[in-house]
């Protein structure tokens, strides 16, 4: 039942972050500095795990590639694939849903500690309008996160490999272009899209509902992630199944 | 004014507002007092709009707030201004930009007219040189007064306070208090403040509603309070040694 009344309350937060809107003017600012803090502050990380994950993909595959029939571009190819289909948008956004998520609950839980949300409302604001809607904007840039990551990524799969000794560079190339469907980069961005919306909404719903005081703001924090990262999985499954086979 | 006519608000079984009737006068300070749980939140909360009474009804200069539409309701919120006990002031903005922001939410004033409009009020709060610093780069007395810039900065008609002097030292309570009551003077407002500091009363309890376990069980000013035999009353002000020496002394004519 508490399941229940808790996907209920989240859709009826979701139709009161697209209620009363504020002020053009105050939203533009809100906007864009959501953007600096959620996605230009992630891109150090996400760059940094993206490139070093990348090269260890491409090290596994070519070190396993132990029988001489299979052509070495395979590393490539496999590197590709994995940080296109998988590495990148789920597993890059669960990490989000570490930093990011944790990032909005623990913001938005500390307002509604010290009565901020309440001043919001007494003043006349859809706190959820002006505490939120600028959140999921922020996010849609997130999919730029993610082609970053995917570049880095093939950058650090061809740095290891290459510069390893495993592969040839002309080898690395062709096994990267080797049976690409465009079909999967699109696959790809949708299920960002999704999970962005997921990164922003889910958190902000354990903070703005949180009640008690410091200690449950971190408590918070902790089940936003745990909850964020569910969502992120199944929401994975379910679109895989539904786009991919 | 505000005026509250049989007011009832309940939580489940439990009945927390038992039919209050009490008129807010404006250009007064006027004061709920009362032990924790006797309903002094939930009728503030209800006088803002944030919980609906069962039954009741609160006019706010002789217009019902339960005949009100969506934007009449919105309009009147941007005639009140609001104290909260802790402040609420926005962690990530400046002091300016907390003061500032009712009037960038509510009007379309130029920037600089904004930020004349601010200075003004911070220089009357006394907080000229704490434009630029951040809630917590500020005492909790300064941040207080930060509060009640923010709150009047948009001329409010109606000015909430709740348990403005709770965490200050009788001092800075004091400045507060006096504070208060000096601008619902100056603006002309109707105040409301829930205070369980017995020195508010005898600084600024000019209309006062004392709540008994969600009922009005007394109404006067602070000459009538400190002189009420009514053992309700008594056992709560002079619950304190401070206040029950000097009860004594009263007493004994010292």
């Amino acid at each position: 039942m508490n399941y229940l009344q808790s996907i209920g309350e989240y859709l009826l937060m979701i139709k009161g972050v697209f209620g009363r809107m504020t002020k053009g003017s105050v939203l533009k600012e809100l906007i864009f500095k959501e953007i600096d803090e959620l996605v230009v502050g992630s891109l150090g990380i996400v760059a940094f795990l993206s490139f070093f994950i990348g090269g260890v993909v491409a090290l596994q595959t070519a070190l396993n590639l132990s029988n001489p029939i299979i052509p070495k571009s395979l590393v490539a190819f496999a590197a590709r694939q994995s940080i296109i289909l998988e590495f990148s948008p789920t597993f890059i956004s669960i990490i989000m849903a570490g930093k990011v998520g944790s990032f909005i609950t623990s913001s938005i839980g500390s307002m509604r500690v010290t009565e901020q949300i309440d001043a919001l409302e007494v003043m006349g604001i859809n706190s959820l309008n002006y505490l939120v809607f600028p959140k999921i904007i922020a996010m849609l840039t997130y999919p730029f996160v993610i082609a970053i990551s995917m570049f880095l990524g093939v950058l650090g799969a061809y740095t290891s490999a290459v510069l390893g000794g495993f592969v040839s560079s002309e080898a690395f190339i062709t096994g990267l272009q080797e049976d690409f469907i465009g079909f999967h980069v699109f696959y790809a961005f949708f299920k960002t899209f999704l999970f962005a919306f997921i990164l922003a909404t889910i958190p902000a719903y354990h903070g703005y509902y949180m009640t008690g005081g410091s200690l449950e703001v971190g408590k918070s924090s902790t089940t936003s992630f745990v909850w964020t990262s569910v969502v992120i999985i199944v929401t994975n499954y379910i679109v895989t199944q539904l786009m991919l086979s | 004014m505000i005026e509250i006519k049989n007011l009832h608000k309940s939580f489940g079984e439990e009945k927390i507002l038992k039919g209050i009737d009490f008129v807010f006068e404006t250009g007064k300070t006027n004061l709920i007092i009362g032990q924790s749980g006797s309903g002094k939140s939930v009728l503030l909360k209800c006088m803002l709009g944030l919980f609906t009474p069962e039954q009741g009804t609160i006019e706010y200069d002789g217009d019902a707030y339960s005949s009100f539409n969506e934007e009449q309701k919105r309009d009147l919120r941007t005639k009140v201004g609001m104290l909260f006990q802790g402040g609420a002031l926005f962690d990530s903005m400046t002091v300016e930009e907390n003061v500032m922001f009712p009037l960038r939410m509510f009007t379309k004033t130029k920037k600089k007219d904004l930020k004349d409009r601010v200075h003004e009020v911070l220089e009357r709060v006394n907080l000229n040189d704490t434009g630029q610093k951040y809630p917590a780069e500020i005492s909790g007395g300064m941040q207080k007064r930060v509060a009640i810039a923010r709150a009047i900065v948009n001329r409010p008609k109606y000015l909430f306070c709740d348990e403005p002097n709770s965490g200050l030292d009788p001092h800075t309570a004091t400045v507060i208090d006096n504070l208060i009551h000096d601008l619902t003077v100056e603006y002309d407002i109707t105040t409301v403040v829930i205070t369980h500091d017995m020195n508010s009363l005898l600084e600024i309890g000019e209309n006062i509603a004392f709540l008994k376990d969600g009922v009005l069980a007394w109404k006067g000013d602070k000459t009538q309070i400190f002189k009420t035999e009514d053992e309700t009353v008594t056992d709560f002000v002079y619950s304190s040694d401070l206040f029950k020496k000097v009860r004594v002394a009263q007493q004994r004519g010292i």
